[in-house]
């Protein structure tokens, strides 16, 4: 545990060291901030919306951005290291490559947690105190949900990131496949997933669905967030899922706790077979 | 046991290419050894395969009597210390946060961490990141990171490789004083010029394989390669060309002034006698095959540079 934590301690350092940290949280308050102010600008109005409304906007705009920060924090986690000659170093050194892996796994994970909770931490304070709602049990309900599934959503693609780092063999190329993965999990998915529906006119049944969206933790955090909102019923036009399964809050943060998990230990694999 | 690493048999292939065949190597507790060879001749897979970063393909390899590969390696890494070729620390770091990081790996307390960097000199600039050291102050914090927790085990791969020539003074400085307290140190190297007074026994690879080892007077038996005696006086021209023929010596009597011969080394005595009884000699001068003579001579291009010379 010894080597784990000193790798994280150095690793969230680094993260401080190269502004990494502050500038996620200036990022996520900034459109926090933002999005409560001029979220209503579309009806002709300005002034922080209502609750509802901020969440909802909220979460469509970090289910873009929070990925995208996540594989460029630490994409070249691995490969970069390999790159600079201190990997060899490290494995010289008295401790597993599963310490290693684990340890700047869980530096970049305090990253994205830090900056998630103090920069939209912020954002809802200054909101509370602006609107006189600072001691609203549903302003911290809905933004303690929100930030605990923004935390679990960066460490979905930290984790990807490393898996990312771990199959390149040049920083350049993890580059490349960093993109690709927001691609595919942000973009793509979602459209392949209507294709499909279309297609077989409605032939996915219902109850198999939700699984299938349990395959995106995009998807994932977006239900957490939308369910329960009657404004997410405007804005998506996905109500017709936001039951059963997909308003199962408790299931669906233990989903990404799973995808948060899964790419990091194949990345392990992936990493103890190479350099033998 | 008396050998710190022993490597029997050992080879390794990466995807079908042979990068080590069948390497025998021991080194016993307190040699300094030189690891010479060309780019890719497996100077460091060698070195990683002692590491235990990777493993043989076949052989055994054992290193301060355990293998590097094995469960109780744990216990064996806090013994070694190892400097990579150009490595390159965390820019964003200070000197003093760079080294402390590798000395909690490593379980070392941080007096000692600072006792490192003043040995090294960078007591000065510790605080400072290590984006603006120059490259000769970025090889001496990978000294110091190598020398936490006094090792028993050096490995060195290509430390002096674009330092300037005070840093490498200093360099070897460090090096013998490691020496002295009976420390085992593998310096690798393509660099030959230097490295000869600092060295026990040489090891030569070629294309992967172990092709000379032995200590420098060993090597210059082994291949024969002749001392090069020169003298200078004043004699009639001609005068000993009879006088080497006599004695079976391979001389040259250039002029009245310089004699030139070349002796395999145990007749080096009966050489020198011979021109020093002679009260019109005034200057000898001896000169052994060099490392790097005979380096180029297991390399298979010795005879180019002997024509050259």
């Amino acid at each position: 545990m010894h080597e784990i934590l000193t790798v994280a301690r150095k690793e969230f350092r680094d993260g401080l060291r190269n502004r990494w940290v502050l500038a996620i949280t200036v990022l996520f308050a900034l459109f926090a901030l933002g999005l409560a102010y001029f979220g209503a600008a579309v009806s002709g109005q300005v002034g922080f919306t209502s609750l509802d409304t901020t969440i909802v906007s909220l979460a469509s705009l970090a289910i873009f951005v929070i990925p995208l920060i996540a594989l460029l924090l630490a994409y070249d986690s691995l490969v970069g290291e390999a790159e600079m000659g201190t990997l060899m170093l490290l494995l010289s050194y008295p401790l597993s490559r599963f310490q290693l892996l684990t340890g700047k796994f869980m530096g970049h994970a305090m990253v994205m947690a830090f900056s998630s909770v103090l920069g939209f931490g912020l954002a809802a304070l200054t909101i509370g105190v602006l609107t006189g709602e600072a001691d609203s049990l549903a302003l911290w309900k809905a933004f303690g949900l929100f930030i605990l599934s923004a935390v679990l959503l960066g460490w979905v693609f930290v984790s990807l990131a490393y898996l990312v780092s771990a199959l390149s063999s040049e920083k350049s190329r993890a580059a490349g496949l960093a993109l690709i993965v927001w691609f595919m999990f942000v973009l793509v998915f979602d459209l392949a997933l209507l294709g499909v529906l279309v297609a077989t006119e409605g032939g996915v049944n219902e109850t198999f669905f939700p699984y299938l969206l349990m395959l995106n933790p995009a998807d994932v955090f977006r239900m957490i967030n939308l369910a329960g909102f009657e404004a997410a019923e405007v804005y998506t036009g996905m109500a017709a899922f936001t039951s059963g399964q997909l308003s199962n809050i408790p299931l669906l943060i233990v989903v990404l706790l799973l995808w948060s998990v899964a790419p990091l230990a194949l990345a392990s694999w992936v990493f103890n077979r190479r350099l033998s | 046991m008396s050998n710190v690493i022993e490597l029997e048999g050992v080879s390794k292939q990466y995807k079908g290419v042979a990068a080590l065949r069948d390497l025998n190597l021991h080194v016993p507790r307190g040699e300094v050894l030189g690891l010479l060879g060309h780019n890719g001749a497996g100077k460091t897979t060698t070195i990683k395969i002692i590491l235990g970063i990777i493993e043989q393909s076949a052989g055994r390899v054992d290193v301060l009597g355990h293998s590097p590969s094995g469960r109780d390696s744990r216990a064996l890494r806090m013994q070694w210390g190892y400097l990579p070729e150009s490595v390159s620390f965390y820019e964003q770091l200070s000197g003093r946060e760079v080294l402390d990081y590798f000395a909690r790996l490593k379980r070392v307390n941080a007096q000692q961490r600072d006792a490192l960097l003043e040995r090294v000199g960078l007591a000065a600039a510790a605080d400072r990141k290590v984006k603006t050291y120059s490259k000769g102050m970025r090889q001496r914090l990978g000294l110091a990171q190598a020398l936490l927790g006094q090792p028993k085990l050096l490995l060195l791969d290509e430390p002096t490789v674009g330092l300037d020539p005070v840093a490498v003074r200093d360099f070897f400085a460090t090096l013998d004083e490691l020496r002295s307290k009976g420390t085992t140190i593998i310096l690798s190297s393509h660099v030959l010029p230097g490295i000869e007074q600092h060295i026990d026994r040489v090891a030569i690879l070629r294309e992967g394989k172990l092709s000379a080892v032995g200590t420098l007077d060993e090597l210059r038996r082994e291949t024969g390669m002749p001392l090069q005696i020169r003298a200078r006086g004043d004699w009639a021209a001609g005068a000993w060309e009879s006088r080497f023929s006599e004695n079976g010596i391979q001389g040259y009597q250039v002029n009245g002034h310089q004699i030139r011969v070349e002796s395999p080394a145990d007749q080096k005595l009966a050489v020198m006698r011979l021109l020093l009884d002679d009260s019109n000699t005034h200057d000898l001068d001896i000169q052994q095959a060099s490392l790097e003579t005979l380096y180029l001579h297991y390399m298979g291009t010795a005879g180019r540079i002997q024509n050259d010379a």
